[in-house]
């Protein structure tokens, strides 16, 4: 990959614990640079509480002394780097106030731009390392012809984590390697059971890191401190159908757990903070088609003025659809849906692509 | 790469001999010492010899030298263990703001269970007060516990001075001398200290093995229970090797120290001056004079102490911030902060610590790569402004 102006001989990886960073770490070394992995503690087992002997998040013990032990085997130094109190602050603070504020957020999107391509890449240019990279599976580059470094989907379509890496500058981009995103995950297991790398068979971790036990009603409820009032669930028409056990802890579009009998499945239409409520309705009504999307990032587009054609994604497991994107005064930019989408969340990213190249990314209003 | 090893305050390297006599014990010394048939007596006899030996190198006797494992289990065993056996006379103990966490977190667990702990503070010198301490003493004041040489900045106690004044109040007085044996005399005729803590691997001997001399007729409760082992103080069969490499250790460091204090004390000298010239805006924490000589605990104006450590060790240099048992953490150094000194400083405070094997050559190294290091964090930070 080239990198204008910028001659990159060491690299910090940021170590999981994971087979994805060792395969990175690994490709890294064999291309000759001078690569050390780096793991990061964001948050210990006595602050976001959950299953103590639970193992294959990021941050347990466990995963950092894999990772300790991976570098070591590539004869690469390891260090530990404590960003536990920025985590917390930082995307933990806003996990919970998102949740109150009836939205959904998406923690690795606030994760990745703030600590991981912020704080993560400070320290890498702070101890001499001239980039940094990670186990995404997602390409990056330059572009000669826009002067941008750019973010493509990854080569695995079934492991494309560009969604979830929108919010990178252009500086840090110059400074970023992901070498899986010309891979597939079967081929990075097979490098790393080839090279005997002792994460080769770890199992992934696909929930939040910090939520170990998957449940966020008991992560909010002991993260908060107050009682959080319970209040009627009611349908279109505003009567009441039902009890929800509080607004943080539904989401727009959740099908179950709603306690409710009714001949068609019922979903969760709106979250009404101001009136403790719970809105429920049929499919049809969680369809949107319009949305607006705050905080925008422009990645492999320089900023533009004028409305244009994207394919536009709006969670992690949405599969992106064509849309006309249009910049409004404000900075925001509103997107229009050719055909209505199921659960439109306030919070989750909304990512523009053109093909499989990013083009902007925010966080839908 | 050659590692630059300046963390000898952490831990110590093996010596060469004391591999040498610790092989030959491993081999043949596996008879446990309290067993009745030849092979065990022979184990006995060589434990017996060690502590002889440790308890002349000390000026104590045989009878009071206790093997536990290691500084942390004897700095537990004096103060838990005097202030168990003493309770009935008073529940106050005094010790320090700068001492080892083995201490302080045992006064924190004295704490919880019914017992109160005074914290002297210290002057910015890293120096704990002995008029601060004869004022703390009370009538139910039992033990006191303050160390002999800092492990972060190398200041060395007025022991000697404590241990009267508590002796006058009939106090007992223990002292944590991990960081001082080896590097300055230690001597409990000299001293008259109560209870002494060692650590042998922090002087050229193995991990996993300590002393905790007490002296004779001194009350303590031994905090683990089961065979007859040393006297009844610390019940479980012994770890001949490791004892047996101590007192070779410790006497290969007592025969050194006169040498080495000097050319630590040069070398010192030599590295402090090169640093302020060739870095500029570094300060010593601790004291000039009465400071262990090869601790060097330099604070770099408007940079943190990690980013320099792992910026060192990528060039081969092994250096730490505070103690070993803290770093990896931004917190301030429980000792730096009592010594008061200004927060941003203190965070960009290491810890260099020079022993047996550190040449000029290494310190040379370790300053041609200093300048670069600070002057790129310090071009990166946001609370450095270069002074006028």
């Amino acid at each position: 990959m080239s990198h204008p102006g910028k001659t990159i001989k060491s690299i910090l990886v940021a170590m999981s614990g994971g087979v994805d960073s060792s395969v990175a770490l690994l490709l890294l070394k064999r291309q000759g640079y001078d690569a050390a992995g780096a793991t990061m503690k964001l948050w210990d087992y006595t602050d976001v509480g959950g299953d103590v002997e639970r193992t294959g998040g990021c941050c347990d013990l466990e995963a950092i002394n894999d990772a300790r032990a991976v570098c070591e085997s590539l004869d690469v130094p390891h260090y530990v780097l404590d960003f536990s109190g920025s985590f917390k602050e930082v995307v933990i603070g806003n996990f919970v106030s998102e949740y109150f504020s009836g939205r959904t957020p998406n923690p690795c999107v606030l994760c990745n731009s703030r600590i991981k391509w912020e704080m993560f890449l400070k320290r890498a240019k702070e101890i001499g390392c001239d980039a940094i990279a990670t186990g995404h599976y997602a390409r990056t580059g330059y572009d000669r012809n826009s002067d941008r470094y750019f973010i493509q989907r990854g080569v695995d379509d079934t492991r494309d984590q560009s969604y979830a890496l929108w919010g990178i500058s252009q500086e840090a981009l110059s400074r970023t390697f992901l070498p899986l995103g010309d891979i597939t995950k079967k081929e990075t297991r097979r490098i790393a059971a080839e090279a005997d790398i002792k994460t080769a068979h770890v199992a992934e971790s696909m929930e939040i890191c910090f939520v170990a036990d998957n449940n966020y009603e008991r992560f909010i409820r002991e993260y908060s401190d107050h009682d959080i009032p319970s209040g009627d669930i009611v349908n279109e028409r505003g009567e009441v159908v039902g009890k929800h056990k509080g607004v943080p802890f539904y989401t727009i579009g959740q099908r179950k757990g709603l306690g409710i009998a009714h001949p068609t499945p019922l979903y969760v239409t709106k979250i009404d903070v101001d009136n403790n409520r719970i809105v429920i309705g049929d499919k049809i009504d969680v369809n949107r088609a319009k949305l607006t999307v705050s905080g925008i990032n422009w990645v492999s587009s320089p900023p533009r003025q004028e409305s244009f054609e994207a394919l536009v994604k709006i969670r992690y497991q949405h599969k992106a659809q064509k849309a006309q994107v249009t910049p409004m005064d404000d900075g925001r930019l509103s997107v229009v849906f050719e055909t209505p989408q199921l659960a439109v969340t306030p919070g989750q990213s909304a990512v523009a692509y053109d093909g499989d190249t990013v083009l902007a990314g925010g966080i839908i209003d | 790469m050659e590692t630059i090893y300046l963390d000898y305050n952490s831990t110590t390297p093996v010596d060469p001999e004391v591999i040498k006599v610790m092989q030959h014990a491993l081999a043949e010394n596996y008879g446990n010492p309290s067993s009745v048939h030849t092979l065990g007596q022979k184990s006995k006899t060589a434990i017996d010899a060690a502590r002889e030996k440790i308890a002349s190198l000390l000026g104590a006797k045989a009878t009071e030298i206790y093997f536990t494992s290691g500084g942390t289990e004897a700095d537990n065993l004096a103060l838990k263990g005097a202030a168990i056996a003493l309770r009935k006379k008073g529940n106050h103990i005094i010790t320090s703001k700068i001492e080892h966490h083995a201490v302080l977190e045992s006064g924190n667990y004295l704490e919880k269970n019914g017992f109160e702990v005074t914290y002297l503070s210290c002057d910015k010198d890293g120096v704990v007060s002995v008029d601060d301490l004869r004022q703390a003493i009370r009538p139910e004041t039992t033990v006191v516990s303050i160390m002999m040489a800092n492990n972060e900045t190398g200041s060395i106690q007025p022991i000697k001075e404590m241990v009267a004044v508590c002796h006058e109040a009939g106090v007992l007085f223990h002292t944590d001398a991990v960081q001082a044996m080896g590097k300055i005399p230690v001597n409990v005729e000299e001293t008259k200290v109560d209870m002494m803590s060692l650590s042998a691997h922090k002087f050229y001997g193995p991990k996993g093995i300590g002393v905790l001399y007490i002296r004779s007729k001194t009350p303590v409760a031994p905090l683990l229970h089961g065979g007859s082992h040393e006297r009844r103080m610390r019940a479980g069969t012994e770890n001949i090797a490791s004892i047996i490499g101590m007192a070779k250790a410790l006497e290969i460091a007592v025969d050194k120290l006169e040498g080495e204090h000097q050319r630590l004390t040069d070398l010192s000298e030599y590295f402090i001056d090169r640093v302020k010239t060739e870095v500029g805006e570094v300060y010593l924490n601790g004291p000039v004079e009465n400071r262990v000589p090869s601790t060097v605990n330099l604070s770099f104006k408007g940079v943190e102490g990690e980013a320099i450590i792992l910026s060192l060790d990528l060039k081969g240099i092994a250096v730490s911030s505070g103690s070993a048992c803290t770093s990896g953490s931004l917190q301030v150094s429980h000792v730096l902060e009592a010594m008061d000194a200004d927060t941003l400083l203190a965070q960009g405070s290491i810890r260099f610590s020079m022993g047996r094997y550190t040449t000029k050559e290494q310190l040379d190294y370790t300053v041609s790569v200093l300048p670069e290091i600070i002057n790129r964090l310090r071009a990166m930070s946001a609370t450095y402004q270069k002074a006028d």
